[in-house]
């Protein structure tokens, strides 16, 4: 039985008088990949967003590692290094190189030397093919190139789980197949990972879970078989009919 | 309103006495229903800016001893009874004489003048006659050293050595700059203000210790103003090789210049000026002369 | 199709000509009404000897120009001051927990009141009032403490401008920043900072140009600057040619500076878009 990573119990979070999540619950086990499904507006996003502690939650616990990370005062820093989160916009900084992208938190953070990073981050670059990219401006990159160096740049942290929040969504279609490599290679080697994606195809070929989230809830958790081909909700059935039409 | 007729005999000398004294009745008379009648027959008519009325400028504020109250209308104070007593002398009784207000810049910009002439203390230079008039001077201004009670507790004294040795200030606008570098050469440059109140700010914060204005005006800012400043001692008008005197203002060829001179030469004649001098400058006695 | 695209073409050509020719033909007749009429005018001969004296404009021009020095001199000392207090009083403003709250209405405050008062009534304020209060020499000398007014007006100012760039960073930025670990102080000096102060040259380049010419209050303080030699001239002359002499050495300044910021503020556009 492979250890409890991250559990989520009755999560709740509005913004002012409106509801995002309505209580959430949600257990992910080391090595994982969890998916999470829904519409734009379910709350994926944020569900992510409070995980990694850029949001706090106004009800409910998330623990991480056994530890109670939404107790209030808690410093978020040392949680947010190991938990990685991956944008859908990139968010790379446009005033830095890819490799200064990448080596920024690192040194900052655990006060490492440059030198003693080099060879780590240039591995990194490596194995996912952008070794010739080190000292490209984001925007002398393409979208996938992009997303693969802010990918790199959370790995760089050496997190213990990753949360990529619609990765792909950004990509114009010939450039997502080279991000979706790289989350086939993390998932080979063992990364807890959750997704928010649109990537039907992607969820049922590598998740273990899928969450079906509206309205802030969980309405529908099944194995990718179970969820794609006999989903138990109604609204389950429409939004995989609406997505799946579209591609 | 009783030096008119005389002025006016003065000038129609050809004619006879019976003439004379039935002008005399007839102006009289005649002015008490229109003063523009009156002003018909002398040397001033039509050359005012508006007729029958004399408008004269000084600054605004305008200055103790020069005008009292920053009133010019009182008649109070050096130059502002000046003023009268020349409007007076040319033919304007008080009501016809109507003040208005000029700062440096106005007075000496190119073009028409909202003023027939203006007086606040004017020193007469070459280069300014060049783009305006000045009437003969009315006033010699002995230039003063105004020092702070620090200097003066220090022991300021009304030697050049000892002068060279302050922080000097002056209002950039008038010619005590020169002045200073002419008779004192200081050794550190002076710093330059843009009027008095400045100057005796400066003295207050303690940035200079010593201002060069004319003898009134320094007597006025060391009592009034700083009241503890100390007039160490002046340069008298007779004794300097340029002496600052001052002359009204006017447009540059403005004919009203001869009317103006006539009346101040006639005022220096019977020893009006010397009165009024006496009157609101009295207290310039007293400080000693610079060696 | 091909026919059409030509004919627009076409059009618009003729179209740009007529719109040069138009503006030719008005620039041209402004400059000859401007040359042919002026000097007819009847004061013209006055206002030409009052302001345009070649002869005053060459004896007085050695002596602006070292005056000008002055201006130099207090501007250079006052900049690295307004950057660094314009700074921390921007990140004052953008203060955002509970705890700092004083430090932000400090900001507000110090932005409001600064910005608020005419320059000149803090340069008088300042540079009359605290050495009034009774400092010894050389420590109330109108160049420091008229320096510091024009550094409290200027910081405030270019505070607004930073904190506006700082504004302008698009928050998922900072997320970003946050959600790699980075502290909150790192997320802004490493990552905010850069990217806002890049963005805010050319507004601040601007200020620069403005504070070029608001050195010239000081004299109303004592120091004889630029401004105030010409004013000495014109008094003894009575000629406001030396002002123009002046006008001339501050437009050869401000100009270049001027056309370099709107010059970033250009490729800062095509950047963008």
């Amino acid at each position: 039985m492979p250890k409890e990573k991250l559990r989520l119990s009755g999560v709740r979070k509005a913004f002012g008088d409106v509801p995002v999540l309505n209580g959430i619950d949600l257990s992910v086990s080391e090595g994982e990949m969890v998916c999470l499904i829904g519409s734009s507006g379910s709350g994926k996003s944020t569900l992510l967003r409070c995980i990694n502690l850029l949001e706090p939650i106004d009800n409910g616990k998330i623990i991480f590692n056994d530890e109670d990370i939404s107790q209030p005062g808690l410093d978020p820093q040392p949680v947010r290094q190991r938990i990685g989160l991956v944008f859908q916009s990139f968010n790379l900084f446009p005033h830095m190189t890819a490799y200064e992208n990448v080596i920024l938190a690192p040194r900052r953070v655990f006060k490492r030397s440059g030198t003693e990073l080099h060879s780590e981050i240039k591995a990194l670059f490596e194995r996912f093919g952008l070794a010739q990219r080190t000292q490209h401006y984001p925007d002398q990159l393409s979208g996938g190139q992009q997303q693969r160096v802010a990918i790199i740049r959370a790995l760089a942290m050496e997190p213990q789980i990753m949360l990529f929040d619609e990765v792909t969504s950004a990509l114009d279609p010939e450039l997502i197949g080279e991000v979706l490599d790289v989350l086939r290679q993390l998932r080979m080697q063992g990364m807890t990972m959750i997704l928010a994606t649109h990537e039907i195809e992607f969820a049922r070929e590598a998740a273990d879970y899928v969450c079906m989230l509206d309205e802030g809830r969980i309405i529908e958790k099944a194995t990718p078989d179970v969820i794609f081909s006999n989903p138990r909700e109604e609204r389950t059935k429409r939004f995989l009919a609406s997505v799946l039409n579209k591609s | 309103m009783k030096k008119q007729p005389i002025q006016l005999i003065k000038h129609s000398n050809t004619t006879n006495q019976t003439t004379r004294l039935a002008l005399a009745i007839t102006l009289a008379f005649s002015s008490l229903f229109a003063a523009s009648h009156l002003q018909a027959e002398t040397c001033a008519t039509g050359k005012t800016l508006k007729d029958g009325v004399l408008t004269i400028a000084t600054g605004n504020p305008a200055y103790f001893p020069w005008v009292m109250d920053n009133d010019p209308a009182s008649g109070k104070g050096f130059e502002a009874a000046i003023a009268y007593e020349v409007a007076s002398r040319m033919g304007f009784d008080k009501d016809a004489v109507a003040w208005t207000s000029a700062s440096f810049d106005q007075s000496i910009q190119p073009g028409a003048k909202d003023f027939d002439f203006n007086l606040q203390q004017f020193s007469i230079t070459k280069e300014r006659e060049k783009v305006v008039d000045f009437s003969t001077p009315y006033y010699s201004a002995a230039m003063a050293v105004l020092v702070n009670k620090a200097a003066a507790d220090s022991g300021a004294t009304a030697s050049i050595d000892s002068l060279k040795k302050l922080k000097w200030g002056v209002d950039a606008n008038t010619t005590a700059l020169q002045m200073l570098q002419e008779n004192i050469e200081p050794d550190s440059s002076p710093l330059l203000y843009d009027d008095n109140t400045n100057v005796t700010e400066a003295m207050k914060a303690n940035q200079i210790d010593a201002a060069l204005f004319d003898l009134p005006t320094a007597l006025y800012l060391g009592a009034v103003v700083l009241e503890d400043g100390v007039v160490i001692g002046q340069f008298p008008a007779d004794r300097t090789a340029t002496p600052d005197q001052f002359g009204l203002l006017m447009e540059d060829g403005n004919p009203l210049k001869a009317c103006v001179d006539e009346a101040l030469a006639a005022m220096a004649e019977d020893g009006a000026l010397a009165e009024i001098e006496a009157q609101w400058l009295q207290e310039t006695t007293g400080v000693p002369v610079i060696q | 199709m091909q026919a059409r695209s030509d004919e627009r073409q076409q059009y618009e050509r003729r179209q740009q000509r007529k719109g040069f020719a138009i503006a030719a033909a008005s620039s041209l007749a402004v400059v000859v009404a401007l040359i042919y009429f002026v000097p007819k005018t009847p004061g013209w001969q006055k206002v030409r000897a009052s302001f345009f004296n070649g002869e005053i404009l060459l004896s007085t021009f050695p002596s602006l120009l070292k005056a000008f020095l002055l201006d130099i001199a207090i501007f250079m000392w006052s900049l690295p001051a307004i950057a660094i207090i314009g700074l921390l009083i921007a990140l004052c403003r953008d203060q955002r927990s509970a705890v700092m709250f004083p430090l932000r209405i400090f900001g507000v405050l110090y932005t409001d009141i600064f910005r608020g008062v005419p320059v000149i009534l803090t340069v008088f304020l300042i540079g009359f009032g605290i050495p009034g209060l009774g400092l010894p020499r050389p420590w109330n000398s109108p160049y420091i403490w008229g320096s510091l007014a024009l550094i409290l007006t200027y910081s405030a100012y270019v505070a607004e401008i930073i904190r506006g760039g700082i504004n302008s960073i698009h928050d998922s930025q900072r997320a970003a920043g946050k959600s790699l670990g980075l502290s909150n102080t790192d997320t802004m000096r490493f990552i905010v900072l850069p990217q806002a102060l890049r963005r805010v040259v050319p507004a601040n380049m601007n200020m620069l140009v403005a504070l070029q010419k608001d050195v010239a209050l000081l004299s109303f303080i004592g120091p004889v600057e630029l401004l105030r030699q010409a004013g000495v001239h014109k008094s003894l002359l009575a000629n406001f040619t030396p002002y123009v002499g002046a006008a001339l050495i501050f437009l050869a300044v401000t100009v270049p500076a001027t056309r370099y910021a709107d010059y970033l503020l250009a490729r800062q556009h095509r950047e963008r878009s």
